[in-house]
């Protein structure tokens, strides 16, 4: 309860702060920031507790957001002048847009575009994790690195998503009446909120669920996965579940960046991408949902701010290393009690 | 105390267990064999365990009572043999599925998780007995706060049973050995088994320890647990066991009561090396 007021408080303070200071642009790096530190905290899920690793995070994003960029930059127009595809337009799953020419387009809804993203992203994770997660040991980390690569080419290759470009003009996507998913600067105030509504409602769907049954259980698998095995628990099935709830995060997230930006490129499912988000959790602190929201999000706003320039991949990567080597329960905990050492010392001092 | 009341923590997906006869065994296995490589380390074992009994497997190192072991809680595939609960057979299931039909166990070299506390290592022991998914936990719908609660009360009676209330709260990464051991028979104890494993359960324990063991072992027996241990330290298997199955090389020696395996000579030899006093320290 607390923690969600924090949460709300420090939103809209930093939304206040960006205005108050003339830095409204600040807001769309903030956006995508919350977008990506929710694929983040959803792979803490799977890696801080549950102990497996996925290289495959960045590929699940893509997989969202090229479901509902392909899917809603469709033309229909010829095929829904009658039949199926008139009673589908009135049914509301066509919807009309304007084309770059104001023509008109007829392309499918988000929302149903965003449901096939769900849909077929939670198929490809069980594809992929069914058989990797029935072993024990690293065999998902080598499963989604290569299933990562697998994407990033495809949709490398693949003309209708555009190739190297990608795809572009996605429409936006009106959640609620006076509430668009677009990049607009008209709308960044509400698309910062939209972006923080889906990073608070994934730390309270993770927080609850790391603090409850399954939560023991997958932390019980990463301390020993024979162990809860014998004690009753079904542990493939757990991970399996989890690493599905985990890609369908990412997918969601991917799903609202990509009408957010109006558009996603191949370079979203790229392994650096992936590695990225691992070396987020690990700097979290792995099993600190709370860690990979604060760290996953400044280190991400400041790469989107472009602070670490070209070096970019490279300092995430120099990151993950200097975590493995020096604080593997991540920097949050040993500075928290650096502070506190330093606040005895000080007020001891001053009392004595 | 350590009694289980299953109206504490609702047995659901557990089917109703049949009414056991004290005349028909509650475990039987029967002509267990399996191999690793050349080397075979179970060989023709046969035995079966009483309800209420406190049953010791004994044999030197090597004679292939741990992978009896990890074959009865699922752990190994058995390469023939049938095993029997309540003549419900086993062999082949996976583990989950072996502890959820009643069979716990604690292992030779502890295995607790060490990422969490005491009593949480002992809830995870709860899990197979509660039914809150995902969707229960992340709504946090009332029966997730009721199944806790009900959870965390089981949990912290079952640490008591075994003496370490007071301890709930550390993380077992910071205990001494002998207390993780505790803690480790409370997590078996908390899956509620009818049958309970104990792979050498005073190994690493002092003089002092093993008594409290003893004790202790007594107790979840006398609550309606069967127990089958592994056990190289003779003074614990001479004193809390009912019966003894001997095993070398993988084969089944004798069996019998701790005073007629004390005395019989084939014991002494290929066991005790003729000399019992050095064997039992």
């Amino acid at each position: 309860m607390l923690s969600g007021v924090a949460f709300v408080a420090t939103v809209v303070g930093l939304q206040l702060l960006t205005a108050a200071t003339g830095r409204g642009y600040y807001l769309t790096q903030l956006t995508m920031a919350a977008y990506y530190t929710t694929v983040v905290m959803g792979l803490c899920l799977v890696m801080g507790y549950a102990g497996q690793i996925s290289l495959g995070h960045g590929a699940f994003f893509a997989i969202g957001g090229y479901t509902s960029a392909y899917l809603t930059t469709l033309d229909l127009s010829g095929w829904a002048a009658k039949g199926v595809g008139l009673t589908l337009r009135k049914a509301g799953v066509l919807v009309a847009r304007q084309d770059l020419y104001g023509g008109e387009c007829l392309g499918v809804t988000p929302w149903l575009a965003f449901a096939a993203a769900v849909c077929l992203t939670a198929a490809v994770a069980f594809v992929i994790g069914y058989p990797a997660l029935r072993l024990k040991g690293h065999y998902l980390a080598m499963a989604t690195l290569g299933f990562g690569l697998i994407v990033y080419r495809l949709v490398l290759g693949t003309e209708r998503l555009g190739g190297a470009d990608g795809i572009s003009s996605v429409p936006a996507w009106k959640i609620l009446p006076g509430l668009d998913v677009c990049g607009r600067s008209v709308c960044r105030i509400q698309n910062y909120y939209v972006a923080f509504a889906l990073a608070g409602l994934t730390l309270f769907m993770v927080l609850n669920l790391v603090n409850s049954r399954t939560g023991r259980a997958l932390r019980s698998i990463h301390g020993g996965e024979l162990a809860a095995n014998a004690m009753g628990i079904n542990t493939a099935q757990y991970k399996l579940k989890v690493f599905l709830i985990s890609a369908v995060i990412a997918a969601v997230a991917g799903c609202l960046m990509t009408h957010y930006n109006g558009a996603i490129g191949p370079s979203e499912s790229g392994a650096m991408k992936s590695v990225r988000y691992v070396a987020l959790v690990a700097a979290g602190g792995m099993a600190n949902v709370w860690g990979a929201l604060v760290v996953g999000g400044a280190l991400e706003f400041l790469s989107l701010r472009g602070c670490f320039g070209s070096a970019d991949h490279a300092v995430f990567g120099l990151i993950l290393i200097l975590i493995v080597a020096l604080v593997p329960e991540g920097p949050l905990r040993p500075l928290g009690r650096g502070v506190v050492r330093l606040f005895r010392a000080v007020t001891g001092r001053a009392g004595a | 105390m350590l009694s289980v009341d299953p109206g504490s923590v609702p047995a659901a997906g557990v089917p109703a267990s049949p009414p056991v006869f004290a005349s028909a065994p509650l475990l039987r296995v029967e002509g267990l064999c399996r191999s690793f490589g050349g080397l075979l380390a179970v060989d023709d074992v046969s035995f079966s365990v009483m309800p209420g009994q406190i049953k010791a497997v004994i044999g030197p190192n090597g004679a292939g009572k741990t992978t009896v072991f990890n074959i009865i809680s699922g752990i190994l595939r058995p390469d023939s043999g049938r095993i029997l609960f309540s003549d419900v057979p086993i062999a082949g299931l996976p583990p989950f599925r072996v502890g959820e039909l009643g069979i716990s166990r604690t292992f030779q070299n502890l295995s607790l998780f060490p990422n969490m506390t005491a009593i949480e290592n002992v809830m995870v022991g709860c899990h197979c007995r509660t039914c809150c998914g995902v969707v229960a936990s992340v709504l946090r719908l009332p029966r997730h706060y009721r199944e806790e609660r009900a959870i965390r009360d089981a949990a912290e009676k079952h640490l008591a049973a075994v003496g370490m209330a007071d301890k709930a709260g550390v993380s077992v990464a910071s205990l001494p050995f002998g207390q993780r051991r505790l803690v480790e028979l409370a997590r078996a104890l908390a899956t509620q088994p009818r049958l309970l494993l104990l792979d050498e359960p005073a190994s690493g324990l002092n003089t002092r320890e093993t008594g409290d063991l003893a004790r202790i072992i007594r107790q979840v027996r006398d609550t309606g647990v069967t127990v089958l241990l592994v056990e190289h330290d003779m003074s614990l298997v001479m004193d809390v066991s009912d019966s003894i199955l001997v095993l070398n090389y993988g084969k089944p020696v004798t069996e019998g009561p701790p005073a007629e395996i004390r005395n019989d000579p084939q014991v002494i030899s290929v066991y005790l090396g003729g000399d019992f006093g050095s064997a039992a320290d």
